[in-house]
């Protein structure tokens, strides 16, 4: 594997974006885009009821309406197996996953699809989903995480038995998985503390707020071969998806990704892409299924819910003893929260020699929640560093210094099982001791306008995975690159220009593009901040599987052997080959033009599956002002810091920082699902579900730490995910600096700062 | 033998211990001698035949995608995990 070690010249450059024209002049095609011949509209009717029986669903007025082609329900896919297999990096029981496509016998959430039309046109399909009849049983809907695990609470999967390593629960009940973590022995370690602090906390469900709605388009060809456009992070795990839901031969499915507005994890799994396939096979005709926003909110994957409660011990030299955990995840109608994500990650920076967590899987009558940025780990983060905070306060330590003694050293056992490699947890928190915003004065305010400053650790395991890339040279010299990630954040631009300096060409020479699933090789989803990485790794790859070839090609031209011929992929002469038989050179470009007399078509190929990737510690600082009058809490300064690897396209990683931190800001202050005693949601639009806006965020300062992950030919991590982590916990922490009362819900809403002042 | 470490909820099976030897080629031929000594072991560690799909086997530090066909050697550790998804 080649390992530039002179100075990059593409890497660590600030070029634009691949796809900036395209997306700017508004060529890029979206899913909603998407237009065939004769394509028909779907639409996708969906329960007002959180919990009910489904006695009946009688179509027929329905299909009856003129302009009504299909009108499908559970009934037009075949049974599903009981079975959970691993689809690109998330867990899928296809049984589950049928129910929530069409509700079988029962709806478990407000939203949940019942059955889908296509028409003629989209006022038609949504004139014809009044004319379905359905006839409910009404039963009572579960909603807090608590509740559905109480003993009596109303049952979401009559059949579900909680599952642990302990074994199987004898009686049914809403929790459908437990586990634990243990490590040394906690009571000792507690026993040993001078200081111990333990509080609950609550989180609400968010979304994750991507701007496209998930929309699809399907075609049947007439020999059978079914393809389907689709918004997604992962075209390959949809693949399997309709695979498996219609019962139809992976092979005679294509699966095209579009452009995609936003994901963050909720573009895993397919919500209409079904739906449109079943629709376009009754109707005869290319069927388009685009949610509203309000579909979005109600039924697709938001970010769990959560009750947690952590206590802490620590001596008063500051050296933590002993952490006990508890994290409760709502996992949403079927099971799959990610609860094992948010106990690898809360407390991943600390040495904690004795602790013990406890983490549970609970269904709820809300949405079956899926990823989001870091799933489970701003949560739990959440609820660790308040702690963190609070037992440094109690001991009269600097909360950076008291995380400083306690941090998390390479080859230190995890409270996981596993250990951390090559981190820089320390690197990271001393970035943040010496950083400016932490040293400058900060004005604490008089009156009603209170400020303080807090900072958060934050962590993500980050992901390798399989990866495939395509680079094939072109008669004039440049190179065509294919990728089968998904780009969500820009990556066909990072991913050519780990190409482009492999082989010693300047990145106008590379070509990128998103293949299928029809013309790429399999590739995960893009999600687990794992694409610069780890398609980074194909790509440089299948450079040097290109310059073995040109070696081939350029003996072939001077008539010498290949090992005559060296390639300079370095300095003034990089992109030069040269000959040692009679000492002349020629270019890439001049081997190039030569392919057609050389053999012909000449392509490297990069398929790998990373099986080792490394960890990202990040950290914010936040300064804020609370009006202690209306509870309203205003950002003064944010900053974050997180250490990348290496940064293989500064502007995108910084922007990742600054988009993480927004995300978080949101959860910290703003965002939550709200449900009446009923479970109907009641803010499913932008209006009521606020996201921060640039009026609520500052200018977000970033320190990038480049600190390598050593197994990656240029050092690369992963960034996407750890910028989300950090920033609740930061503001919480500030917010109790400035008012002095610890705060235990998100979000931080005015009326939740109030009430946590006994004001209200 | 191969190390295996054992998960707090399953140290009943093994009079508290946290790690036990196991010997076999594979990890599924491990399971299959700690099942013997120890009763119930591989049960709860599977689904069916296969691994629960909640858990990743991690074999020498490294996550195994082939699961209970990985090769284990002699002294080989062996751990069982949640499984993980990233956004």
């Amino acid at each position: 594997m080649i390992t530039k070690t002179a100075e990059h010249t593409v890497i660590g450059t600030r070029p634009p974006r691949a796809d900036a024209f395209e997306k700017v002049v508004g060529k890029a095609v979206f899913g909603p885009d998407v237009n065939l011949p004769r394509m028909a509209y779907g639409r996708i009717l969906r329960s007002p009821h959180a919990h009910a029986r489904i006695v009946r669903i009688d179509p027929t007025r329905a299909e009856a309406l003129d302009g009504v082609y299909a009108v499908a329900t559970a009934a037009d896919l075949p049974e599903a197996a009981d079975r959970t297999e691993r689809v690109g990096e998330g867990n899928v029981n296809y049984k589950y996953m049928r129910d929530n496509t069409f509700a079988g016998d029962k709806v478990l959430y407000h939203g949940h699809p019942i059955a889908a039309v296509a028409a003629r046109t989209l006022q038609i399909a949504e004139q014809a989903l009044e004319l379905i009849d359905v006839e409910y049983e009404l039963l009572d809907p579960v909603l807090d995480v608590r509740q559905a695990m109480a003993a009596d609470a109303p049952l979401l999967h009559e059949g579900m038995h909680t599952r642990s390593l302990a074994g199987t629960a004898d009686t049914p009940s809403n929790v459908a998985s437990q586990f634990q973590f243990l490590q040394g022995d906690p009571e000792q370690g507690f026993a040993q503390a001078d200081v111990v602090v333990e509080r609950a906390f609550e989180t609400a469900m968010v979304h994750q707020g991507y701007i496209e709605p998930h929309a699809a388009t399907a075609a049947w060809d007439a020999d059978g071969t079914l393809t389907v456009y689709t918004t997604t992070q992962g075209a390959f795990d949809i693949r399997s998806q309709v695979h498996e839901l219609l019962g139809y031969p992976l092979s005679k499915i294509i699966v095209v990704p579009t452009e995609v507005g936003g994901a963050f994890g909720g573009k895993n799994v397919g919500y209409v892409e079904v739906p449109a396939a079943v629709l376009a096979r009754k109707s005869g005709r290319p069927v388009r299924v685009v949610m509203t926003r309000e579909e979005v909110f109600l039924a697709s994957g938001p970010s769990s819910g959560t009750w947690m409660r952590v206590k802490m011990g620590a001596t008063r030299e500051g050296r933590i003893t002993a952490a006990e955990v508890e994290l409760c995840y709502e996992a949403g109608a079927y099971p799959g929260s990610p609860v094992g994500a948010g106990a690898n990650c809360i407390l991943a920076g600390y040495d904690i020699p004795n602790a013990r967590l406890d983490g549970y899987d609970v269904v709820v009558n809300k949405p079956r929640v899926g990823a989001y940025r870091a799933p489970g780990a701003t949560q739990s983060t959440f609820a660790g560093e308040a702690v963190i905070d609070e037992l440094a306060e109690k001991l009269g330590l600097d909360p950076v210094e008291f995380r400083l003694r306690n941090i998390a050293t390479n080859g230190m056992p995890r409270l996981n099982g596993g250990f951390h490699e090559h981190i820089a947890a320390r690197e990271v928190m001393e970035a943040v001791r010496d950083h400016p915003h932490y040293n400058a004065p900060l004005e604490r305010g008089t009156g009603i306008l209170r400020r303080g400053r807090g900072v958060g650790l934050a962590y993500w395991g980050n992901w390798g995975a399989r990866s495939s890339v395509t680079l094939e040279v072109n008669a004039d010299g440049t190179v065509s690159m294919l990728m089968g990630s998904v780009d969500i954040t820009g990556t066909r631009t990072s991913i050519a220009m780990q190409a482009a300096e492999t082989l010693g060409l300047s990145l106008a020479h590379i070509n990128p593009a998103m293949g299928n699933t029809q013309t790429s090789g399999y590739s995960d989803a893009s999600g687990g901040s794992r694409t610069t990485m780890a398609t980074g790794v194909a790509a440089v790859k299948a450079a040097e599987e290109v310059i073995a070839k040109m070696h081939e090609r350029a003996a072939a031209i001077w008539v010498c052997e290949p090992e005559q011929v060296a390639y300079t992929n370095i300095g003034p002469d990089a992109g030069t080959f040269t000959c040692s038989r009679n000492d002349e050179t020629m270019t890439f470009a001049e081997v190039a033009a030569k392919l057609g007399g050389t053999g012909g078509a000449l392509r490297g190929q990069g398929d790998v599956n990373v099986r080792r990737w490394g960890g990202a510690f990040g950290a914010n600082i936040a300064d804020v002002e609370v009006d202690i009058e209306t509870g309203s809490v205003r950002l003064l300064r944010f900053t974050a810091v997180q250490n990348v690897g290496k940064a293989i396209r500064p502007g995108q990683v910084e922007g990742q920082l600054r988009g993480g931190a927004t995300q978080g800001i949101g959860w910290g202050l703003y965002e939550g699902y709200a449900y009446d005693g009923q479970g109907h949601m009641l803010n499913a639009n932008f209006l009521d579900y606020k996201l921060p806006t640039a009026l609520d965020v500052p200018a977000i300062e970033t320190e990038i730490l480049e600190i390598p992950w050593p197994e990656h030919p240029f050092g690369v991590r992963g960034v996407g995910e750890t910028p989300i982590v950090g920033p609740p916990a930061a503001i919480a922490n500030a917010v109790y600096d400035a008012i002095g009362v610890r705060q235990g819900f998100l979000p931080m809403t005015p009326a939740r700062i109030l009430e946590s002042m006994g004001i209200i | 033998m191969a190390n295996v470490s054992v998960p707090s909820l399953m140290r009943d099976l093994t009079g508290g211990e946290a790690s036990v030897d196991g010997s076999g080629a594979t990890v599924a031929e491990v399971l299959h001698d700690l099942e013997a000594r120890y009763p119930g072991f591989a049960q709860r560690l599977l689904v069916g035949d296969d691994l629960d799909p909640a858990l990743v086997v991690v074999v020498d530090d490294r996550p195994a995608p082939l699961g209970l066909s990985t090769r284990v050697r002699v002294d080989s550790r062996i751990r069982f995990l949640p499984a993980v998804g990233g956004g």
